[in-house]
C-alpha cells in the first residue's frame, strides 16, 4: 500500500527566495509523525504548501496523497479529500457565526464527495457531542469564527473542526503555541482521540513538550528548509537536551 | 445673440411628460402654479451632469439621456402584471400599499381596518383638496423639480400623537411599463410620541424595463416619535431611480434609516435630514451590492441645527465588474448645535479591478464643543480568511460569497425589526446568488 502522504524532492521558493530546498518525508495511515525545527526552518511553509496556501511557488518536486497529485488540487478539493490543517494562527473572521461556517464547510466537504448533506439536527448533534468533548461552550459556537477568542480558545476550534470533518491527514502547525498546560492537555486529549490505523497525523512543533502529550511514531529534524534527520520517538528528548545546533551546521 | 431665441431652440426635455401630467390633473391653481414653476426651474438646468458639484459622480446627463415619456396610468392588463409582482415581493405582516406606474392601485392595496391615529390618503386626492404642504420640497436641486412637476400619484401618511403603530407600511413601487417615466411623492408625518416603521420598495413587472423611477419623499418625525424607515432598490437592471427626501427630526426623536440597492441600472437616493430638535438621534445605514454595470449613489446632507443631538451614518458597498458606488456625506454644524455628536464612516469592498468607488465625505462645522469624524476604508476580500475557508472545504465563489454576507451583515445590524433585518438579508442573498 503506498504512504498516505508522500513528498518527494519538494523545492517552494516565496518571491524569488527558496525556502525548500528538496524535502522529503513519507508518512503512513495509521502513524504520528512529529516534525521538529528551530522557527524559520521552514515547517510552516510546508505545512502551507500542503494545504494548498497561495503565494508559494513548487520549482520542484511533488506531493501525492493517497497516491494522488495534491498540487493540481484546489485547497477546498484538499480539505474535501482529507486534508486539515490546524493552523498555527488560526484567522478571525467577524460577522460569520462559528456554528454556520461549521455546517457550510462540513457540508461542502460532503457535498464535493457526492454525499448528502448532513440535516440540521444531526449537524447539531455532532457539534454538540465533539464540542462538549472538548469543553468549549456553545456560546462560543454562537460568536463569529475566532472572534474574541483567546488563543487556546483558537486552538481549541481547531481541533474542534478536525473532528468533525474527521480528515484521514492532520497536520497540526505548532498547536502548542499560546496554550497553558491545561489547554494543551485537553487539546491533545482531543487529537488523541482521533488517532486511527486509518488517519496520519503530522505534528509540528518546536518544543519537545507538546510530544509528552501527542506520543509520535516517528520525528524528523528539520533546518534550513530540509529534513536533516530521522528517527523515533527518542529523537525528540535527545533535541530537548542537546538543542539544534549541530543540525543548523549540519544544514548551512 | 438673441437670447429669446436661444431659449426657443433648447430643446425641452420633459415637455411630453409634463404635457401628460397636465393632461391627467385637475388641480387648484396653486398647485399647478407651483408645478409650472418647478418644471421651469427644471428646464433651465436640465439633467444634472458632471459639471454640476453635486452630480460629479452620477452625470444624468450621460447615464439617463432623456427623461422618458410618462407612463399611461395603469390599464386593466398592466394591473394584472402588477399583481403578479405584488404577489412576488409581498412581505410578511406589513401593510401594504402598491403603486403601479406612479399610480396608487387600491385594488392591490390593503387599506382597510386602519390602526387608530393612522390615515392613509393618495397624493392625488391631497393635492386636488388643495394641500399645499406637499410642495415643500426645494426645487433647486433639478431631479426634486423634476418630481414636482410629473408627481402623478403617492401616499399621504399620518400618525396620530401617541399613536404605536406595529404594523410596518410598506409602500411598493412597481414599474409596470417599459422606457416609462413614473413619478411619485410620500409624505409622512409621525405625531408627538408616535411611533411606526415605513418600507418603500422598488420593483418591475414582468416586461418592465428601461424604465425612469423619480420619487420624493417628505418626512416628518415629530417630538419623542420614532420612524424605522427602511428603503429596498430592487428594479430591473436596466432601469433608473433617483428617490429624494426631506427628513426633520423633532426633541428627543429618534429616526433609523437603512437602504440598500442591489438593483437598479443607475440609482440614487438624495436626502436631506433636517435635526430640529434637541437630544434627536438619527441612524442612517445603507448597502449597494453592485455588478456588471451598475451604478448607485447615496448622497446625504445631515443638519445639526440644535445642541444635544446625534447623527451615525455607516454606508458600505460591495461592487463588482464595473460597478460604481458612490457615496455624499455631508455634515452642517450650526453655531447653536453645541454637543453635537456626529459620526459618518464608509466601507467597501471591491470585487474586480474595474469596479469604482467614490466617497466624498463634508464636514462644515461652527459650533466648536463638539465631537465629529469621518472615515473610510476601502479594500478587497482579506486573501487570509478566503483561504482559511477554502482550506476547509469551501469552494472560492461560497468563500467570497460568506465574506462578502459578513460584511453586509454588519451594517444590516443597525435595523431594529427582525423581521426586515430577514428581508433585507434576503435581498443581500439574492444578489450573491445571481453573482456564483
Ligand atoms: N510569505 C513569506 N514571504 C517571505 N518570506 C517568508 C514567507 N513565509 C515564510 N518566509 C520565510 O521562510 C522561512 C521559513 O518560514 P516558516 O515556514 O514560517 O518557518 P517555521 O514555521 O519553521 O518557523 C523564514 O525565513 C521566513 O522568513
Ligand atoms: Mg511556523
Amino acid at each position: 500500500m503506498p504512504a498516505l502522504l508522500e513528498v518527494k524532492d519538494l523545492k517552494v521558493s516565496v518571491a524569488d527566495r527558496e525556502i525548500l530546498h528538496g524535502l522529503t518525508l513519507s508518512v503512513n495511515a495509521g502513524e504520528v509523525h512529529a516534525i521538529m525545527g528551530p522557527n524559520g526552518s521552514g515547517k510552516s511553509t510546508l505545512s502551507h504548501v500542503i494545504a494548498g496556501k497561495p503565494g508559494y511557488e513548487v520549482t520542484g518536486g511533488e506531493i501525492l496523497f493517497k497516491g494522488e497529485d495534491l498540487l493540481a488540487m484546489a485547497p477546498d478539493e484538499r480539505a474535501a479529500k482529507g486534508v486539515f490543517l490546524a493552523f498555527q494562527y488560526p484567522v478571525e473572521i467577524p460577522g460569520v457565526a462559528t456554528m454556520t461556517f461549521l455546517r457550510t464547510a462540513l457540508n461542502a466537504q460532503r457535498k464535493s464527495r457526492g454525499e448528502a448533506e448532513l440535516s440540521t439536527p444531526d449537524f447539531l448533534k455532532r457539534v454538540r457531542e465533539v464540542a462538549g468533548s472538548l469543553g468549549i461552550p456553545q456560546d462560543m459556537l454562537k460568536r463569529g469564527v475566532n472572534v474574541g477568542f483567546s488563543g487556546g480558545e483558537k486552538k481549541r476550534n481547531e481541533v474542534l473542526q478536525m473532528a468533525l470533518f474527521q480528515p484521514s491527514l492532520c497536520i497540526l502547525d505548532e498547536m502548542d503555541s499560546g496554550l497553558d498546560i491545561d489547554a494543551l492537555r485537553v487539546a491533545s486529549e482531543g487529537v488523541n482521540a482521533l488517532r486511527s490505523p486509518d488517519r496520519a497525523m503530522v505534528v509540528i512543533t518546536h518544543y519537545q513538550r507538546l510530544l509528552d502529550y501527542i506520543v509520535p511514531d516517528c520525528v524528523h529534524v528539520m533546518s534550513k528548509g530540509k529534513v536533516v534527520r530521522s528517527g523515533g520517538k527518542e529523537l525528540a528528548l535527545e533535541l530537548e537536551a542537546n538543542g539544534y545546533a549541530q543540525y543548523q551546521e549540519a544544514a548551512a | 445673440m438673441n437670447v429669446a431665441l436661444a431659449k426657443i431652440d433648447k430643446p425641452e426635455i420633459a415637455g411630453e411628460a409634463f404635457a401628460a401630467v397636465r393632461a391627467r390633473v385637475q388641480e387648484p391653481v396653486k398647485i399647478a402654479a407651483a408645478r409650472t414653476l418647478a418644471y421651469d426651474a427644471f428646464q433651465r438646468v436640465g439633467l444634472p451632469h458632471r459639471r454640476i458639484e453635486d452630480w460629479k459622480y452620477t452625470d444624468l446627463r450621460a447615464l439617463m439621456k432623456v427623461v422618458a415619456p410618462l407612463a399611461p396610468a395603469p390599464d386593466a392588463a398592466t394591473l394584472t402584471r402588477a399583481e403578479a409582482a405584488a404577489k412576488l415581493h409581498a412581505i410578511d405582516g406589513v401593510r401594504r400599499i402598491v403603486l403601479v406606474d406612479g399610480v396608487l392601485a387600491p385594488s392591490l392595496s390593503d387599506l382597510s381596518a386602519l390602526e387608530q391615529g393612522v390615515s392613509i390618503r393618495s397624493l392625488r386626492d391631497a393635492l386636488a383638496g388643495g394641500d399645499e404642504s406637499l410642495l415643500s420640497l426645494d426645487t433647486a436641486n433639478p431631479m426634486v423639480a423634476l418630481n414636482t412637476a410629473l408627481m402623478t400619484d403617492g401616499v399621504v401618511i399620518e400618525v396620530a400623537a401617541g399613536a404605536a403603530i406595529a404594523r410596518p407600511l410598506h409602500i411598493l413601487h412597481i414599474a409596470a411599463s417599459a422606457a416609462a417615466t413614473s413619478a411619485t411623492r410620500t409624505a409622512v408625518t409621525l405625531g408627538e410620541g408616535a411611533s411606526a416603521t415605513l418600507v418603500e420598495s422598488y420593483v418591475a413587472a414582468e416586461g418592465a424595463t428601461g424604465y425612469q423611477v423619480n420619487d420624493a419623499a417628505i418626512v416628518s418625525v415629530g417630538d419623542s416619535a420614532r420612524l424605522e424607515h427602511v428603503r429596498i432598490v430592487e428594479d430591473a437592471r436596466d432601469a433608473f431611480n433617483v428617490s429624494s427626501a426631506a427628513v426633520s427630526v423633532g426633541t428627543h426623536a429618534k429616526y433609523n434609516v437603512f437602504g440598500i440597492a442591489t438593483g437598479g441600472l443607475v440609482s440614487r437616493f438624495q436626502a436631506v435630514v433636517t435635526i430640529a430638535g434637541q437630544h434627536a438621534e438619527v441612524i442612517t445605514n445603507g448597502v449597494n451590492l453592485l455588478n456588471g454595470n451598475q451604478h448607485a449613489d447615496t448622497t446625504l446632507t445631515m443638519n445639526h441645527d440644535v445642541p444635544g443631538c446625534v447623527s451615525r451614518e455607516g454606508f458600505r458597498a460591495v461592487v463588482d465588474d464595473r460597478g460604481h458606488s458612490v457615496f455624499q456625506g455631508r455634515i452642517n454644524v450650526r453655531q447653536p448645535a453645541q454637543q453635537t455628536d456626529a459620526k459618518m464612516m464608509t466601507r467597501a469592498l471591491l470585487l474586480s479591478d474595474d469596479a469604482e468607488v467614490d466617497n466624498k465625505p463634508e464636514l462644515e462645522i461652527f459650533a466648536d464643543d463638539v465631537t465629529c469624524g469621518h472615515g473610510a476604508a476601502i479594500g478587497a476580500l482579506d486573501e487570509q480568511l478566503l483561504f482559511y475557508l477554502r482550506a476547509r472545504g469551501l469552494p472560492e465563489k461560497q468563500a467570497e460569497a460568506m465574506l462578502i454576507q459578513a460584511f453586509v451583515g454588519e451594517a444590516i445590524e443597525a435595523i431594529a425589526d427582525d423581521n426586515l433585518r430577514e428581508l433585507v438579508s434576503g435581498a443581500a442573498a439574492r444578489w450573491l446568488e445571481a453573482r456564483s
